[in-house]
């Protein structure tokens, strides 16, 4: 993966996988503690304490169209290579939580990306999941919640039309104070 | 805090009056981009953008695009699946914009299916 963004929208698509209406994504950059922490949380199926333990090993994966799954592993291994750490926290019918550490200045910390898109993708993939977002970075802050947009836009138009799309990746990456 | 502004939202509203509205599940054109890890790493974003941005400059409300995960084919991402209503879907690989764009204009638009960068025709319906 390039850059953060590529593996959010693959952490995410996990979630939407594992059956959550509604996922939250925390970004958070402290310049003065050099800290960067990106938090995914789900209401999804959650896994049991067993499954939880194999969760970053490259060779254990739900799926069954191949045998690894290498979603986290790769990024955990994008958070240990910047100075950081990866937290799986979950509970089988409630939910699962990943939380990635990295140290924001770190030379091997990988970009952030094109947030915008990886949001657009995820809410075009999944329109009737709800996707909240909030990112707190230099000083800006953005903060999306899909639901409250589509009760405004309800009975006009849907949250999968391009234009709100585009809309929503606009607002994303250029966020306003 | 940046939000979804007011005038957007009208200006949404406008836009969308007079259009009729499609019901849920109907559709004549389904684009399935696949998004697992494997896609993601080999740039299935890009092309699921570009095709939004295409959909948008068409302004076609009739075409339903979608994700789906891993198929198995990681060496063949990224790949998208196009099922034209009442026609065999089929399955597109190593994609790339320009081949988005031609299969985009020739299948979406006119029903006429891009062999040459087919995996294969008719093999599989929606995940």
């Amino acid at each position: 993966m390039e850059d953060l963004s590529l593996h959010i929208l693959d952490i995410v698509e996990n979630a939407t996988t594992a059956g959550a209406t509604r996922v939250e994504i925390r970004i958070i950059e402290d310049t003065k503690s050099d800290l960067l922490q990106i938090t995914i949380k789900d209401n999804g199926r959650g896994m049991d304490s067993q499954t939880l333990k194999g969760v970053t090993d490259p060779f254990v994966t739900s799926r069954t169209t191949r045998r690894v799954g290498l979603g986290i592993p790769l990024f955990e291994q994008a958070a240990r290579e910047a100075g950081g750490r990866l937290s799986v926290a979950s509970e089988a019918g409630l939910g699962t939580e990943i939380e990635a550490t990295f140290q924001a200045g770190h030379i091997d910390r990988k970009p952030m990306g094109d947030m915008g898109a990886t949001l657009v993708s995820l809410i075009a993939g999944n329109p009737d999941v709800d996707f909240v977002y909030e990112c707190k970075r230099h000083g800006k802050r953005t903060s999306l919640d899909t639901r409250s947009i589509k009760d405004e836009i309800e009975g006009f138009t849907t949250i999968s039309d391009p234009k709100i799309l585009q809309l929503i990746r606009e607002m994303v990456n250029n966020p306003e104070s | 805090m940046a939000k979804l502004r007011v005038e957007d939202l009208k200006r949404i509203k406008e836009a969308a009056k007079g259009t009729v509205n499609l019901r849920a599940g109907e559709y004549r054109v389904k684009i399935t981009v696949h998004l697992g890890t494997c896609g993601i790493a080999a740039g299935a974003r890009k092309i699921m953008n570009f095709l939004l941005e295409k959909i948008q400059q068409t302004g076609a409300s009739d075409i339903i695009l979608t994700s789906s995960g891993c198929a198995g084919l990681c060496n063949h991402e990224p790949m998208m699946t196009v099922e034209v209503k009442d026609s065999a879907p089929v399955k597109y690989v190593l994609l790339d914009e320009e081949k988005a764009a031609k299969i985009f204009d020739e299948h979406v638009m006119n029903g006429h299916p891009v062999s040459e960068y087919a995996l294969s025709v008719g093999s599989e319906t929606t995940y």
